[in-house]
């Protein structure tokens, strides 16, 4: 075990090492050194964060004809770092009539429901924090998290506009929970464990051959879970200003704002790693973990570009639509499917492996087909209702 | 290691501060509140006698489950008539539905 | 004492302190979020218990959805949540007296059982309470039935919600 093929273990057993021989106890030894590891984890995270920003900025200086920032360092490198200094020098206001404990409680639980995600994603076959055999579960548990410092925020700043975007937000949250449970559940079957590594193994071949709709439909759900463009209703500046934060100001913006960045960062790597193989990349994870680490990085990273695309090319929908759309589209097509691959698993489970991908991804197109032949029919329902009453309403001119 | 007592005393309290709530509390909203307490405390002796019996046999954890379930109909149904109560009588205290009282 | 005893002891604390707040505080968002401090600590208990999927379970069911189906529920009965009387009634103290007795009643009752300070058996090697619980609820001969009618009962009281708070137009 060198540190080539185990980098963590190694460095872990080196600071272990340390610290016993300074006269530690063992025990408490390795929990120092535990704590070491989550904070060097959740430094990285920061740092990527900070990056984050600057990408954001230049990918939407690129759709929208721009150059974006470009004044600071090379290619505006410095410039997050420049906003970072200008959040933490702001004042820091609290509304009057704000309930403090729960004011100043929103943004650390926002940033942490981000931050324990990072908990359960494997960065390579050997480097992860918990290999939970609930690992799926864990995320809706720590999306909850979220749910609910968005309300404590929107409540607690004593402001009609937060409390209407915190419902909103919360509306959505709660309802795209559910396609994404149950989108969550397709990998779960073909892997036959909710565990995140388990998942990965069992990916000779990408989950999304097996499942393209799934994966479509844990994208969208995403995005909405993120509240991000087209379901940026709960911001909708142009109507609330900016929703459940409006009355943060520095670092508490800030810890909203980094902890969005960094939750569609962290999304695009579950899309990553339920979908497309996680770490593994032609067996290069093999070689070594560190080529692991950059090809779920790189995975995340494609993933949160998508996010971007859709952001800026999409505009906002109304909360009807919103609703409408998931509980009457998004919610049956992924009980539908889940059924619909549950059966074929059945089915299919000795089959030859060209036989089983065949079979899956021949049912995904047949439901996404049937699901959007049963809306395109009753949209044109609806469009005849809607032109069979222009007359009327033209009569009574 | 923790003996059971530790787990059922503690269950045994939540029971009891739960039961209170429901006596004591105007609000009907702080009565459900409540309720869950109760529903709670009963989880954690279901868990926990599941944890420390024989593991093999799983009613302990498929109870506290539909136990989940139960509580989350209850909790549907039960808003569900606080609001509409709200909407009819302008109030939820609930000492102030009394017209089924004489 | 070992270093499980000392996670169960503050724990169980916590979940007690803020079990007592949901019942005594007279702001209902606080009184849901102390609720939410109580699953919480309900959630860990669970872990300790070695129930992890419970745990995780208790933390989508009843954070994500029942904790914030009740602050959705006292935002919209707002002219109420500042509780401008009592927050307990005037028989508040009998309550009280029932609480302890409640208490008093089940300790006499578990103390004289034999079982009582019962030490938990280590899990067997290789066992997996997750897969265990999955065949429980879905094998005939475990518990289909019960796990069949909870469904009914959840798409019922959703009907039942929907039709309660639905106003006419």
């Amino acid at each position: 075990m060198n540190f080539w093929n185990d980098p963590l273990k190694v460095a872990a057993d080196w600071l272990t090492g340390i610290l016993v021989g300074w006269g530690m106890n063992d025990v408490f030894a390795h929990v120092l050194v535990v704590f070491v590891g989550i904070f060097v984890l959740i430094l990285i995270l920061m740092v990527i964060d900070i990056l984050l920003v600057w990408i954001e900025r230049k990918v939407v200086a690129r759709f929208q004809d721009r150059i974006g920032p470009n004044r600071l360092g090379p290619f505006g490198l410095i410039q997050p770092f420049a906003d970072i200094i200008k959040l933490l020098i702001k004042e820091d206001t609290t509304p009057d009539g704000a309930d403090k404990v729960v004011y100043n409680l929103a943004p650390m639980l926002s940033m942490m429901s981000v931050l324990i995600l990072w908990a359960v994603v494997p960065l390579a076959p050997v480097m992860l924090g918990v290999d939970l055999n609930t690992g799926l579960l864990f995320v809706i548990a720590a999306g909850s998290i979220g749910t609910l410092s968005i309300i404590m925020a929107g409540w607690s700043s004593n402001n009609k506009f937060s409390t209407i975007g915190a419902f909103r937000q919360v509306a959505m949250m709660i309802s795209f929970e559910v396609p994404m449970l149950a989108v969550m559940l397709i990998p779960t079957i073909f892997a036959g464990s909710m565990g995140m590594n388990a998942i990965i193994q069992s990916q000779d071949i990408w989950f999304f051959w097996l499942s393209p709709l799934a994966a479509l439909i844990f994208l969208i759900a995403a995005i909405a879970e993120l509240g991000r463009s087209p379901f940026d209703l709960s911001e909708g500046e142009s109507e609330l200003v900016a929703g459940f934060n409006v009355e943060y100001s520095g670092m508490k913006f800030g810890m909203f704002y980094a902890g969005e960045l960094l939750h569609a960062f962290t999304f695009g790597g579950f899309w990553g790693i339920l979908f497309f193989g996680g770490y593994r990349f032609f067996g290069l994870e093999q070689v070594s973990p560190i080529f692991g680490i950059l090809i779920i990085l790189t995975k995340a990273l494609i993933g949160y570009w998508v996010i971007m695309w859709v952001k800026y090319t999409m505009m906002r929908i109304r909360i009807d639509q919103m609703l409408a759309f998931n509980w009457k589209f998004l919610t049956p097509v992924a009980f539908a499917l889940v059924m619909v691959t549950a059966l074929m698993n059945a089915l299919l489970r000795g089959a030859d492996s060209w036989l089983y991908i065949t079979g899956m991804f021949l049912s995904n197109v047949i439901v996404g087909w049937v699901s959007l032949e049963i809306v395109r029919s009753i949209g044109k329902k609806e469009r005849e209702k809607v032109e069979g009453l222009k007359p009327i309403a033209e009569a009574h001119h | 290691m923790i003996p059971l007592s530790w787990y059922l005393i503690l269950a045994a309290g939540l029971f009891s501060i739960g039961l209170f709530g429901v006596l004591a509390r105007r609000n009907a909203v702080a009565i459900l509140l409540s309720v869950e307490l109760m529903l709670n405390a009963v989880n954690i002796n279901l868990v926990a006698f599941w944890r420390y019996g024989d593991v093999s046999l799983m009613a302990g954890q498929v109870f506290a489950s539909i136990v989940f379930s139960v509580a989350a109909a209850e909790v549907a149904v039960g808003l569900a008539l606080v609001i509409s109560v709200y909407r009819r009588r302008n109030t939820v205290v609930a000492e102030e539905l009394d017209l089924l009282k004489w | 004492m070992t270093a499980e005893q000392i996670i169960f002891l503050i724990v169980g604390a916590v979940t007690l302190i803020s079990g007592l707040m949901v019942v005594t505080v007279r702001n209902l968002i606080h009184a849901a979020l102390w609720l939410v401090a109580t699953l919480f600590g309900v959630a860990i208990l669970y872990t300790l218990l070695n129930a992890s999927f419970l745990a995780v379970v208790q933390v989508v069911v009843y954070i994500g959805a029942i904790a914030i189906l009740f602050i959705f529920a006292v935002m919209l009965t707002r002219r109420q949540s500042a509780e401008t009387g009592a927050s307990v009634n005037t028989n508040w103290w009998m309550g009280a007296l029932m609480a302890v007795l409640t208490f008093a009643g089940l300790a006499y009752l578990l103390q004289s059982w034999s079982g009582f300070s019962k030490q938990a058996s280590a899990i067997p090697s290789g066992f997996d309470a997750i897969n265990q619980l999955g065949d429980a609820l879905t094998s005939p001969a475990g518990f289909v039935l019960p796990f069949e009618v909870a469904s009914v009962l959840l798409l019922a009281a959703l009907v039942g919600a929907v039709y309660l708070a639905f106003t006419k137009k």
